[in-house]
């Protein structure tokens, strides 16, 4: 459990809007989500903040690798 | 229980602009330094300031600080103490100047000098004409700044403790500040940081509004450190406040928005700003498009089903129109409003968005232990958002924020320095009780078998906050404020969450950030209802005016007997010639 603790923890973040996208995908997929898609997302979270809420907002493109996790950010 | 104790020359709590700012000076008079965090530096709220930062380098046309400290002076709607304001101005060059050499990537211009834009208020002569006098990297001026400073602060051997919040100043009977009680998030365990000095650069306390630009983060722990302890808290009536931010979001919509041609409805429909502001309605300035929305959401006719906000339209204007000339509008209402603007208006409420007040500092940094006299207390200092020096007095002017944590980040980190060096401070024994407050704190949380919701109480204070407390206050409506805030107070001394684990326990830091968030919302909601006048961010619909006879002075709210008192602005300035206060008209 302390490994999802966390990374709920790690998605508080300098920006309103990462603050409120991350916090409902957090409620609503972090369970579900594959070890490897687990790892992904912690290793987005050590993106820079302007940069993933560029990809969030769809400003800027997407490293492949993040495609499925920032299209799963959008839609929640 | 044996505490861990750990010694440092220099604890920093906060590790945004100013947090980093003065660590960077400790670091670099080869101090040991500890800074504290519960976010990776990176990522403090100063990430989010996109607009700039001022300074009168004069790289496009004509500036100088002169003009620039009447801007502020005006701007602070004559609250500000123009010792400070102009300290401030003087050393903004410098300031901007030595980021570069740090490597901030600014904006050029072809001649290799630093961009500089215009910007909302930046005058020359005195209010003349508008000046280019803002410095920016891109839209990502707080970003490049964190970063900046953050690289130089890890070359300087700057020790980090990421993901720990403090908890509690250590004071003695004497009164000096000895050190913090912090906890680290991955255990749980409470530690004793000792220290010679101790630097508050905690940032604001915007979350206490229902409708905030800020970050979750922005708890105030700095301030309600320094209320428990007995420090004061100056002028906290003055937030400042966006018209338009997505309701129950706080995602701010860009004033462009009603540039282009949308505009304001009511929950009939109707176009009030017409009725307020009939020649140039939605284009009004910020405040009075506030307090026509304020006014129409306290007179029962705000939309949705608690007639809580105001709809701005602007379907109006087509799909193509929205997506060529507002980039971004439709994907952050979708998305944070959950309406496509081209179809439904999005609801939008005004929005705090910055803290004036704060932790009492001189322009050293060094925090004043009342509101007589210029008395500091010995060890603490202050600095940014959550010191009040006071340089924004009731309104700050746009890209000031950024030169304060630039300018009293380094002011402050010089202070301790010559402090450090003058042996004025040193270590002292720590009392036998210094941990005790928060520990017992911390006991009750976690023997706690039931009590109030942390996310209930905290609801309860936004909302209280937002609807009594507002961009536009009513007197009965502040005076009830006050006897709901006394509630929520009550309520927040029995907080209970049903998760006990230690690790990485968001339940249970949220607890302790309420309970930082409601003295800064008692101390908001008391300082509010005292001052009868009206002065930049503090609009009363019964004192409509500014009343300079009777309130020219900075409020001080003491956490004990929840007590006010009052002294005087500092009008005149280091070395040049005072400004009388003169209507603020723009």
């Amino acid at each position: 459990m302390s490994e999802l603790d966390r990374i709920r923890w790690q998605c508080r973040r300098g920006m309103l809007e990462l603050d409120l996208v991350l916090s409902r995908f957090v409620e609503q997929e972090l369970d579900g989500l594959t070890p490897g898609q687990l790892q992904l997302f912690k290793e987005l979270l050590n993106e820079q903040d302007p940069m993933l809420l560029a990809w969030v907002m769809e400003q800027e493109e997407v490293p492949g690798r993040y495609d499925f996790l920032i299209r799963r950010l959008r839609q929640v | 229980m044996a505490i861990t104790t750990r010694k440092f020359d220099a604890v920093v709590v906060g590790a945004g602009g100013s947090g980093l700012r003065a660590a960077l000076q400790l670091a670099e008079a080869n101090l040991q330094v500890a800074v504290l965090s519960k976010v990776f530096p990176t990522r403090s709220h100063t990430v989010a300031a996109q607009g700039g930062v001022s300074a009168s380098l004069g790289n496009e046309e004509p500036d100088n600080w002169h003009w620039h400290m009447y801007d502020t002076v005006k701007g602070s709607d004559y609250l500000g103490d123009q010792d400070a304001i102009e300290f401030m101005c003087r050393k903004a060059s410098e300031a901007v100047i030595e980021l570069e050499h740090y490597g901030m990537p600014f904006d050029r211009l072809d001649n290799g000098k630093i961009y500089q834009r215009p910007f909302g208020g930046h005058t020359s002569n005195y209010g003349e004409r508008a000046v280019k006098r803002a410095c920016a990297a891109a839209d990502r001026t707080g970003h490049a700044m964190l970063h900046t400073l953050y690289q130089r602060n890890v070359r300087a051997n700057t020790q980090f403790f990421v993901e720990w919040m403090a908890l509690d100043l250590i004071r003695n009977q004497a009164g000096d500040v000895l050190g913090v009680v912090a906890m680290e998030m991955e255990t749980g365990e409470v530690m004793l940081l000792q220290s010679k000095a101790t630097l508050l650069a905690t940032g604001g306390a915007g979350r206490i509004y229902a409708a905030s630009t800020n970050a979750f983060i922005n708890t105030g722990d700095g301030l309600g450190m320094a209320a428990r302890a007995g420090i004061p808290l100056e002028d906290m009536e003055f937030w400042q406040f966006h018209p338009t931010g997505v309701a129950g979001a706080g995602v701010l919509i860009t004033e462009g928005v009603r540039g282009e041609g949308g505009f304001l409805l009511n929950k009939n429909g109707e176009r009030f700003m017409e009725r307020y502001a009939p020649t140039v309605k939605d284009l009004a300035s910020r405040d009075v498009v506030s307090r026509a929305m304020a006014t129409e959401i306290k007179e029962g006719r705000g939309a949705g089903k608690d007639a809580d906000y105001i709809l701005l339209k602007l379907d109006h204007l087509g799909a193509d129109v929205i997506d060529k000339r507002l980039p971004g509008i439709r994907e952050i209402a979708i998305k944070f409003a959950n309406v496509d603007p081209a179809k439904d208006p999005i609801p939008v409420v005004p929005t705090c968005h910055y803290q004036m007040g704060g932790i009492p500092t001189n322009m050293h940094g060094q925090v004043l232990a009342g509101h007589n006299g210029g008395a500091t207390v010995k060890g603490l200092y202050a600095a940014g958002e959550c010191a009040c020096v006071s340089v924004h007095g009731a309104n700050r002017l746009g890209t000031n924020s950024l030169l304060d944590l630039l300018v009293f980040g380094k002011a402050s980190g010089e202070q301790v320095v010559k402090d450090l060096a003058s042996e004025a401070l040193s270590h002292q024994d720590l009392p036998k009780d210094a941990a005790d407050r928060p520990l017992a704190r911390l006991a009750r949380l976690d023997s706690a078998k039931s009590g109030e919701d942390v996310f209930e109480v905290g609801a309860e204070m936004r909302r209280t906050m937002q609807l009594h407390c507002g961009v536009f206050r009513f007197p009965d409506s502040l005076a009830e404020g006050v006897r709901k805030m006394d509630e929520v107070s009550q309520r927040a001394g029995q907080l209970f969450f049903k998760d006990k684990s230690k690790v990485f326990n968001t339940a249970r830091v949220e607890a302790l950030e309420l309970e930082n968030l409601v003295e800064v919302a008692m101390s908001t909601m008391v300082s509010a209802h005292a001052r009868q006048e009206s002065r930049g961010a503090h609009d009363r619909s019964d004192f409509p005016n500014r009343d300079d006879a009777q309130w020219m002075k900075h409020t001080f709210w003491y956490k004990d007997g929840n007590r006010l008192e009052y002294r005087p602005v500092q009008l005149k300035p280091l070395t040049v010639e005072s400004f009388e206060p003169k209507a603020r008209v723009y």
